[in-house]
């Protein structure tokens, strides 16, 4: 074992972990809701400047994984620490996309309103905003390519506007860990380009990146490391070596392979919860 | 022709006083308002605003101030519908509407037992903005001070919850806590607000400026200037209406407020039309 190094500051005066200390630490983690557990016996580490991606059906566990590292739901058993403290005791680090926004039809924000929310939990209740903050949030919507609609209200953009915005929201809080669910959804390709490239970046700043995706081609291409999940956990480790036919079909029940570059996956229900059919 | 905007307010000190205390619970209702209406929470402002009718009217009998009935009768509709939506499957809403009637029918039935309460049921119910006293303002003035330091410290908390709940509680702030910290200010408008229109009316209040605002504006700030000039005419024309034509001056308020309201909203509906068809034209 390495010796564990001092803190080090980051460029934004934010302390990053020891290096040892990995982003996501599982081990033995069992998720799920109150009377019905979902996945068990989940074990993995995320270390900073990593990514991994959930890949599973609907109510397959991605989501109920993604929000258990959040704090949203406690874990069932097992450990799981988020930068080695029990989750949710960091909220300023971690940055986090659901997968579902209620209709945002009648708040009157603007683009660079929901942004800028982005940067709230940097500065919890009453710190000061300040220019920092404007070019932080104004390089983020850049990246997304938004930042002509950064007056727009957000009840006029598009779905596809609507989700760069909440992506570019993720980007403008420079967290140390970034938890998104279904972040490509409702995306076209260029946009799709603009969040690679955005994540690419993210990782080469240090942080640590877990998503639950569709996408099995491109972003869980990038990763370092994909789980299968079905209810259990089916395969885990590196794309290349995990993202087998086989392993594909145990997740996901049917599979159609045509040549090996272009694996595609039909969706199958594994049955269960209120998920919301996502974008196959 | 001057005269019947201004004379009825410089020669009547009544009138000063009602004005003042409708300049107050307007900024108090248009905040207030502005996040019921983002946060979804317009049935619950509703319930509130009767469900203290049981705590005035008891109140009113054993010879309390009204104001303190309605803290506690808002109180316990709070801590009924928390219980109910926790302990049971029920959404809030079920829990939110049992409470409301359950309360409203215990409000009329204490009224009707006593005798001595006709004058006073419709004191409670319609409001007495022109009989205010000037401790009744004083008590507003100091909520809506307290309303507007809560909505200035929590506005961070209450955007992200207005946005997205979890959104809020991953961003370390817990939404439980400032989803309560909400109602509490909520419920502190109708109950300062209940004695210049009525526990029947001042959902008005609450509702209607705030709406209107809402169809204006693209930002919550605007959104609540929009509201606290809407709910000010109202005070102003309502009462200036009640002086002239002898009518109940809070029913004259929410019927100009509500009035405002559509009117906003059919010239924002020309408006856009009209937009529509000059960019349809632009294109060709």
């Amino acid at each position: 074992m390495a010796k564990i190094n001092p803190n080090i500051s980051n460029s934004y005066g934010r302390i990053f972990n020891p290096v040892d200390v990995p982003c996501i630490s599982a081990r033995h983690l069992n998720i799920g809701y109150k009377d019905e557990a979902v996945v068990p016996d989940i074990n993995f580490e995320l270390k900073k400047g990593q990514a991994m991606a959930l890949i599973g059906t609907n109510g397959s566990g991605k989501s109920t994984l993604l929000r258990t590292i959040v704090s949203l739901l406690p874990a069932l058993g097992g450990h799981l620490s988020i930068f080695g403290r029990p989750p949710g005791s960091d909220p300023q680090r971690i940055a986090y996309l659901g997968q579902f926004h209620k209709s945002s039809f009648i708040l009157p924000l603007r683009a660079i309103d929901v942004v800028r929310m982005g940067r709230f939990p940097v500065h919890g209740l009453l710190g000061k905003m300040g220019k920092k903050d404007d070019e932080i949030v104004m390089f983020a919507m850049h990246t997304m390519g938004i930042e002509t609609l950064a007056d727009t209200p957000l009840g006029y953009l598009s779905g596809g506007q609507q989700q760069r915005t909440y992506l570019a929201q993720v980007l403008a809080h420079q967290a140390d860990l970034l938890v998104m669910d279904e972040p490509t959804a409702g995306l076209d390709a260029g946009g799709r380009d603009l969040y690679l490239q955005a994540i690419l970046s993210e990782l080469s700043r240090g942080a640590a990146v877990v998503s639950a995706t569709h996408d099995i081609q491109e972003e869980a291409s990038l990763c370092n490391q994909v789980m299968l999940l079905a209810r259990r956990v089916v395969a885990i480790g590196p794309p290349q070596s995990t993202l087998t036919p086989e392993a594909l079909l145990e997740t996901f029940g049917i599979v159609v392979t045509g040549d090996q570059k272009h694996l595609r996956v039909l969706e199958s229900k594994h049955g269960h919860d209120g998920e919301q059919d996502g974008q196959g | 022709m001057v005269d019947i905007f201004i004379n009825p307010f410089t020669q009547n000190g009544f009138m000063v006083q009602a004005f003042l205390a409708g300049l107050l619970v307007s900024i108090a209702c248009a905040i207030a308002g502005t996040f019921m209406i983002l946060r979804g929470l317009a049935f619950i402002g509703d319930a509130l605003a009767h469900g203290v009718l049981p705590g005035i009217a008891v109140a009113f009998l054993v010879g309390f101030p009204g104001i303190l009935g309605a803290a506690i009768g808002a109180a316990f509709m709070i801590g009924g519908i928390t219980l109910i939506t926790q302990r049971s499957r029920l959404s809030s809403d079920t829990a939110i509407g049992l409470l409301f009637v359950g309360m409203l029918s215990l409000g009329v039935i204490i009224v009707s037992r006593s005798n001595s309460f006709s004058g006073d049921l419709t004191r409670i119910l319609f409001g007495e903005i022109l009989g205010i006293t000037p401790q009744a303002v004083f008590v507003q003035l100091a909520a809506t001070v307290v309303i507007i330091i809560i909505a200035v410290v929590c506005a961070r908390p209450f955007l992200l919850l207005s946005f997205d709940p979890e959104q809020a509680q991953v961003a370390g702030f817990s939404s439980r806590l400032y989803h309560n910290v909400m109602l509490f200010m909520i419920a502190l408008t109708v109950i300062v607000s209940f004695q210049t229109v009525g526990t029947l009316l001042v959902f008005g209040l609450l509702i209607a400026p705030a709406g209107a605002g809402a169809l204006l504006a693209r930002r919550i700030k605007a959104m609540i200037v929009w509201a606290i000039i809407f709910g000010v005419l109202s005070m102003y024309f309502g009462l200036l209406l009640s002086y002239h034509f002898n009518l109940a001056a809070g029913a004259a308020i929410i019927l100009v407020t509500v009035a405002i309201f559509f009117i906003v909203f059919i010239l924002q509906n020309i408006r856009s039309r009209q937009l529509l068809r000059s960019k349809g034209a632009a294109h060709g």
